[in-house]
């Protein structure tokens, strides 16, 4: 397989990695490395961050699983310090060599920060990544005062976020207007104006030269000899390539890291791409060219053929503090330009367009942008304009009538490339009813979300009268319905519904039998609702639950028997061996769960070596209970205050089977020292002289998060009562799909202390939960009985023509 | 050269369980066979378009489409096609019905 390595690991170089595992026809062996330590995620958004709309999990864009499921060798918070340009190798900051055939470097930029005294005093940061956001919040916290240095789009929204934040904040600008590569001087006037009006305070045409204070920035000076305080000060100047690790390796590099059409360097095998690459003398910042380049440099990768890059006219849409803005083309009037302008001061309304020769030239919007698409449209087109109307003639909002006469290949949204006609056409095709399915099909509005009131707007006039503006909003189950979890599980208790089919049927699902979003859902809702009176439906379960084995990316199966508390014995060992080389099993392992795997298993061959092991099933596939760690405890080890092994055992026997929202895995230990990792599980118990603690909502796997103790308790009935309790609370109310510990973060974890702090609560709890258990049986061995299901989901049929 | 289409026996309809895909392999072709709820029944190369492959055969079965159980990519079971965001080719297999016999034609 040919080695695919990156260094970056942000916007521009993943998407390149999308677009190569979409047109690859066969697959690379991929190394990424990240300088920061975490996934992709949407540097646009920083800002809400700041401004305290949004927080990380939500702008991450790629998550750790994404990496995981395509294979991805990702090593994040380790930086590439040379490249072997030669020995065609990478050789990280932690000295970890990795080989390439072909090598990307998206390496982004940093902030720039002016060369001046005092710069690198504690409090002066750039504006850039998450640790500036980190860094600023927390300065927030203990500092009144904050001074941007730069007046352009990111100053301004830094500025916005530090208000927020509860600082007073001056911005200093070198320039007599604001963000004047975008905006002609009225427009500039209007936005300086509102946001005083928000509590910013200006310094126009001032130049900073020094930055005062000892260790920490008290101030800062200007060229006049004029001075201002600050306890923080932040740079949001512009950025920088970050060029160092092509630079020292040879490669040549000018702003940026020089590329030409195919965004090959200057040594072969090694491409750049984004904002450290360099195109035609120009480095974009913004997010639509660099994606154009990754789809570029994926067909250069993948050997397809496809256009070369020409550059990118960009147009600037923009919300600045609240303000809907949008610029494009040229921005200064000269003797040849005649303007078309429209001036509302009442309503904050500014539109100015150039026009040379009957052609627009140049686009500035201020309040309003929806005319943005058609303008940027007859700009990029070169339509002449001659008897047609420039702007909406009146003020409309943005509604259906806007959208008809809209060409189909009108870009929508600009990050991702998609047009009217692809919304259009998924909304007709796939019955599609919420923003939320049409971002999911088609890619509009994933990445700065700016065109989701467009996209909206297009919902509506294609659907008509079936639109329902308040449904279009909300996050439903998935893509065939409008309807949410909680509608779903209310409509089943309401409607008495029973089955997947019945769910579909009443509730108006527009694909008729579901998706594998949907169908794995309802029929866990259902479980979870109807107890024991429920008949499961196994073809709605995905392949592991239906095949109860993990499918393997060969296609062949995994099989790991129960071993209730990782506690075996000598014969069943001997039959684990026995089963494992009849069948020739290509790996036999230890799993993290202290059982054993057999690995790389043909599907036919399942139903005759679970007979042959006669173990149960270790349901290591299912949402449900996976295992339980013990440590060894006081039956043996000195230090072991309990009994932990039997009560892992006790723990398993009970809620095996169980179906849940996502898996659940648990952990005792007899004593602090805390040998099974509990504090890292769904449910970890740890035990202490005189009793046992219970630690909720760990994780141990992509969300690393250590387990809140939910409280202490003296006996082993009293853990089997107070655990009941909280499993069966959280089957009711947890959405599908969702971990123990993002629940406990969503629902609170004092809220679910409240509760099971009820005794009556508990005991409804635990009646419930002992009527669910009555209805499960032994998968395995119902396999093996049964002649349908072997023949139905475990048979090859092998078929030799001519015989 | 003549080219011979060849129809192999492959199974009795009243076996099909709808909703289900099965796996069968004539000579070394791999082809999943299913049969859906309105009770017509579809062959497909046995092998997910994904770069990464994967079988089809187990896939979830929701009206006229299979999702591939490893990358979950949604595809027509009337003619192969991989639906959008997605996109590919997989191949697909005349199926003849006589009576209770379905037949794959090659």
């Amino acid at each position: 397989m040919k080695k695919l390595v990156m260094i970056g690991n942000g916007m521009a170089g993943v998407r390149t990695i999308e677009e190569i595992l979409k047109v690859s026809p066969e697959p690379f062996e991929m190394t990424i490395f990240g300088q920061e330590p975490y996934p992709n995620y949407n540097r646009i958004k920083l800002s809400n961050i700041l401004q305290g709309e949004t927080n990380f999990d939500d702008i991450i864009i790629n998550p750790l699983d994404w990496y995981q499921e395509n294979q991805i060798q990702l090593f994040t918070g380790e930086a590439v310090v040379k490249i072997d340009v030669d020995a065609k190798r990478v050789i990280s900051d932690q000295g970890r060599e990795v080989d390439y055939d072909e090598l990307i470097i998206a390496t982004g930029s940093n902030s720039f920060i002016l060369p001046i005294p005092g710069a690198d005093k504690i409090g002066v940061t750039g504006f850039r990544d998450i640790k500036d956001c980190e860094m600023m919040i927390k300065s927030a916290e203990h500092h009144k005062k904050a001074v941007v240095i730069g007046g352009g789009l990111l100053g301004l929204e830094a500025a916005r976020g530090l208000l927020n934040l509860g600082m007073k904040v001056d911005v200093v600008h070198l320039m007599p207007n604001l963000m004047e590569r975008q905006l002609d001087p009225i427009a500039s006037s209007l936005l300086k104006a509102e946001l005083e009006s928000q509590g910013m305070n200006f310094f126009m045409e001032k130049e900073t030269v020094e930055i005062l204070g000892d260790n920490r920035v008290r101030g800062l000076r200007f060229k006049d000899g004029s001075e201002v305080e600050a306890d923080l000060v932040v740079m949001a100047i512009g950025i920088k390539s970050n060029i160092e690790v092509a630079k020292g390796s040879g490669i040549y590099v000018n702003r940026g890291i020089v590329v030409n059409d195919f965004m090959e360097t200057s040594v072969p095998h090694v491409y750049a791409v984004g904002e450290c690459a360099e195109h035609r003398e120009i480095v974009y910042g913004l997010v639509a060219p660099l994606y154009e380049q990754g789809k570029v440099l994926a067909n250069r990768i993948c050997g397809t053929v496809a256009e070369p890059y020409h550059g990118s006219v960009a147009g600037t849409q923009l919300k600045v503090a609240g303000v809907d803005l949008f610029s494009a083309g040229e921005i200064f009037e000269d003797g040849s330009t005649k303007a078309i302008m429209v001036y509302n001061e009442y309503d904050g309304i500014y539109k100015r367009v150039l026009t040379r020769n009957n052609l627009i030239v140049g686009i500035v919007l201020y309040g309003d942008t929806k005319d943005s698409t058609k303008l940027y449209r007859m700009l990029t087109k070169k339509e002449d304009i001659s008897g047609k109307a420039i702007f909406q003639t009146d003020c409309g909002t943005g509604d259906s009538s806007d959208i008809a006469p809209m060409p189909n290949d009108e870009l929508i949204c600009g990050c991702n490339g998609v047009t009217k006609g692809t919304i259009v056409e998924a909304i007709q095709t796939q019955g599609l009813t919420t923003l939320d399915q049409v971002s999911h099909c088609t890619n509009a509005g994933r990445s700065c979300g700016r065109c989701k009131p467009m996209v909206s707007s297009i919902l509506a006039y294609t659907l008509g009268d079936q639109f329902d503006a308040a449904a279009a909003q909300k996050t439903s189950l998935c893509g065939c319905t409008t309807l949410s979890r909680d509608e779903v599980v209310a409509e089943i208790k309401a409607k008495g519904l029973t089955s997947v089919k019945e769910v579909m049927n009443v509730l108006d699902w527009n694909m008729s039998e579901g998706c594998t979003k949907c169908r794995p859902a309802i029929n866990y809702y259902l479980g979870m609702v109807h107890m024991d009176q429920y008949k499961d439906d196994r073809d709605s379960r995905l392949v592991n639950e239906k095949i109860h084995a993990n499918i393997q990316k060969d296609g062949t199966y995994s099989v790991v028997p129960r071993m209730y508390g990782g506690v075996t014995t000598a014969a069943d060992l001997k039959r684990i061996a026995e089963v494992a080389e009849k069948y020739d099993v290509p790996l036999v392992k230890l799993t993290g769960g202290q059982r054993i795997g057999l690995f790389g298993v043909k599907k036919e061959d399942l139903p005759r070596m679970w007979e042959e092991l006669d173990m149960p099933s270790g349901y290591a596939y299912g949402k449900t209970l996976r295992t339980v760690k013990t440590c060894v405890g006081a039956q043996f080890c000195r230090y072991g205050t309990q009994d932990s092994m039997a009560l892992g055992i006790e723990l398993e026997k009970k809620f095996e089977r169980l179906d849940t929202p996502h898996k659940v895995k648990m952990g005792v230990s007899a004593c602090p020292r805390n040998c099974s990792e509990a504090g890292i599980k769904d449910i970890g118990f740890v035990g202490i002289d005189g009793g046992w603690e219970i630690y909720v909502a760990g994780n141990g796997g992509v969300d690393l998060r250590p387990g809140d103790l939910l409280c202490t308790v003296k006996s082993q009935e009293e853990v089997m009562e107070m655990t009941g309790a909280y499993l069966q609370y959280y089957r009711e109310t947890a959405n599908y799909l969702e971990r123990t510990s993002k629940w406990v973060d969503r629902v609170g974890l004092d809220h679910v202390r409240e509760v099971l702090s009820n005794g009556e609560t508990r005991k409804a709890l635990n009646e419930r939960m002992d009527q669910t258990l009555k209805k499960y049986i032994e998968p395995w061995n119902e396999a093996i009985q049964s002649e349908e299901i072997q023949d139905k989901y475990y048979a090859k049929h092998t078929i030799k023509v001519g015989e | 050269m003549i080219e011979t289409l060849t129809r192999i026996p492959v199974a009795h309809y009243s076996n099909l369980k709808a909703r289900a895909g099965y796996s069968i392999k004539i000579d070394d072709k791999e082809i999943a066979l299913f049969k859906i709820s309105n009770g017509e029944v579809y062959a497909l190369e046995n092998r997910s378009p994904h770069p990464k492959g994967g079988v089809l055969s187990e896939g979830l079965v929701s009206g006229e489409y299979v999702y591939c159980p490893v990358y979950d990519w949604k595809i027509s079971l009337v003619d192969g096609r991989v639906q959008a965001p997605d996109e590919g080719q997989v191949r697909t297999f005349k199926v003849d019905r006589e009576e209770d016999i379905i037949f794959i034609v090659l």
